[in-house]
């Protein structure tokens, strides 16, 4: 390795929003990187030195030292190559906020809305269901409060943060939720800011480029879905 | 001790025996931080803490000038940021140990509360199960003390609170389960860690009373272990 040149690799999974969320952070960092495609079926043994404890990706290697955990690595990668793009709101508070609001949208949304449609049959989907409407509901006055009432495009104000990463990678499996739940989110009667949101979001070179095609999210959100039922 | 009037209005809405109330005010009392201590009912909330905590309406909250903090290693982090340039520091300096920190702080929540849990509530295999996995994540940590008398290093750090705020609560399951959890043999930089955490200057004004925990566990295991009274 030469001198100031620097290594960055990211142990990623394509469907991953986990993993999503990093490629996204580096590429809105301009940072040079190499991304490495963990298989389904088995782990390899980098991933399993990288991330002994928890065996799972996104696992940032930066110059062989590694970092593990989405949230965490996306704060590392904003430390590390601050730029003039800062991830994080500029006072604690407000950063304190953004994390509260992250790790809602990790457990709650993710956990019982994505989940509950994704895992679940019957009655427990419906209830799945009616969980991510209610907690789009939360972010949809989250995302109007610290968007300024609208006047600013993102969920960082002005910035495209840290907030704005962590939920734009889960956006990319609605489309799938919407299939495999057969019905249809009502975005435009009650998220009409959300669906702004994420159509600006799109727009960035970093979301476009990263975003996986909906199409094989939702082939293997059906794949998914049928192995989980069967071994559940 | 800092005047409240200096940071501005600092109020804790919380209740003492709460493990993770109480990762908050060893926080607050390692940084010498002065606030008011308003004790919740957790069967009676106050309109406070459900006004400050809508979406989860748990304690801990963290009220700095009217506005709310919620969870517990959120609003460790946010003291160790809105009083930044109090000593000590809760994390490093570095962007890369303080990954490593904060790693392993969400491996404390993410494994270790539900496990232990697991032991206090389960029976049988169950808490066989939940006993081995607690053991086995306390083994992971004790590699990750070495040559050191904190998680942090020389001071405090923000792991030593994430797990230092369970301790107390950790031996009191211990007791009530009559299980090992912290083994001295297995784990003696654990072991020792915990005795000199609990014994720490501001940190063991702040850590629950252990006679009075263990009655309170007790009661909770006695109502989680009777037969529900009719249909």
């Amino acid at each position: 390795m030469g001198e100031g040149e620097e290594q960055v690799k990211v142990l990623s999974q394509w469907p991953s929003p986990f993993a999503i969320r990093v490629l996204i952070g580096l590429e809105e960092k301009n940072v040079r990187y190499e991304s490495l495609e963990e298989n389904f079926a088995s782990k390899t043994e980098l991933l399993v030195q990288m991330n002994p404890i928890h065996r799972k990706v996104p696992v940032l290697i930066h110059n062989g030292k590694p970092i593990c955990e989405s949230l965490i690595i996306l704060q590392y990668i904003d430390e590390v190559w601050p730029g003039s793009n800062s991830f994080m709101p500029s006072n604690p508070y407000d950063r304190a906020l953004a994390k509260f609001w992250a790790d809602f949208i990790d457990t709650k949304f993710l956990g019982t809305g994505i989940h509950g449609i994704l895992k679940k049959t019957g009655e427990a989907q419906e209830e799945g269901k009616r969980y991510m409407l209610e907690y789009l509901g939360l972010l949809e006055g989250v995302l109007k409060e610290f968007s300024a009432g609208g006047s600013k495009p993102y969920f960082g104000g002005e910035q495209f943060g840290f907030l704005d990463i962590a939920f734009i990678c889960h956006t990319c499996w609605f489309e799938a939720m919407e299939t495999l739940g057969k019905w249809k989110i009502p975005w435009e009667s009650e998220f009409p800011r959300l669906l702004e949101w994420m159509k600006k979001c799109r727009e960035r070179e970093s979301v476009h480029k990263i975003f996986p095609d909906p199409h094989k999210i939702l082939e293997y959100a059906i794949k998914f879905r049928e192995g989980y039922l069967r071994s559940n | 001790m800092e005047v409240c009037g200096e940071d501005g209005q600092l109020k804790l809405l919380g209740q003492p025996y709460s493990p993770f109330v109480v990762r908050v005010s060893i926080a607050l009392a390692v940084k010498g931080i002065h606030y008011e201590f308003i004790e919740e009912d957790i069967h009676n909330k106050s309109e406070l803490l459900l006004k400050s905590n809508p979406v989860h309406k748990k304690i801990p909250v963290l009220i700095h000038n009217g506005k709310p903090v919620c969870e517990s290693m959120n609003i460790v982090q946010y003291i160790e940021e809105a009083w930044g340039n109090k000593a000590p520091n809760i994390l490093p300096k570095d962007p890369y140990d303080r990954a490593i920190a904060r790693f392993w702080a969400a491996f404390v929540d993410d494994k270790f509360i539900p496990s232990i849990w697991g032991v206090f509530k389960d029976e049988g295999e169950e808490q066989q199960k939940a006993v081995e996995e607690t053991v086995a994540n306390f083994l992971l940590l004790e590699e990750t003390l070495s040559g050191k008398a904190y998680f942090g290093g020389d001071e405090i750090g923000l792991v030593d609170i994430a797990l230092g705020g369970l301790l107390v609560t950790i031996q009191t399951v211990e007791k009530i389960t009559n299980s090992v959890l912290i083994d001295k043999q297995k784990m003696p930089l654990l072991s020792a860690w915990a005795d000199k955490f609990c014994k720490a200057d501001r940190v063991k004004e702040v850590l629950p009373d252990p006679a009075t925990l263990l009655k309170l566990m007790w009661e909770r295991k006695a109502k989680m272990t009777s037969p529900p009274a009719g249909n």
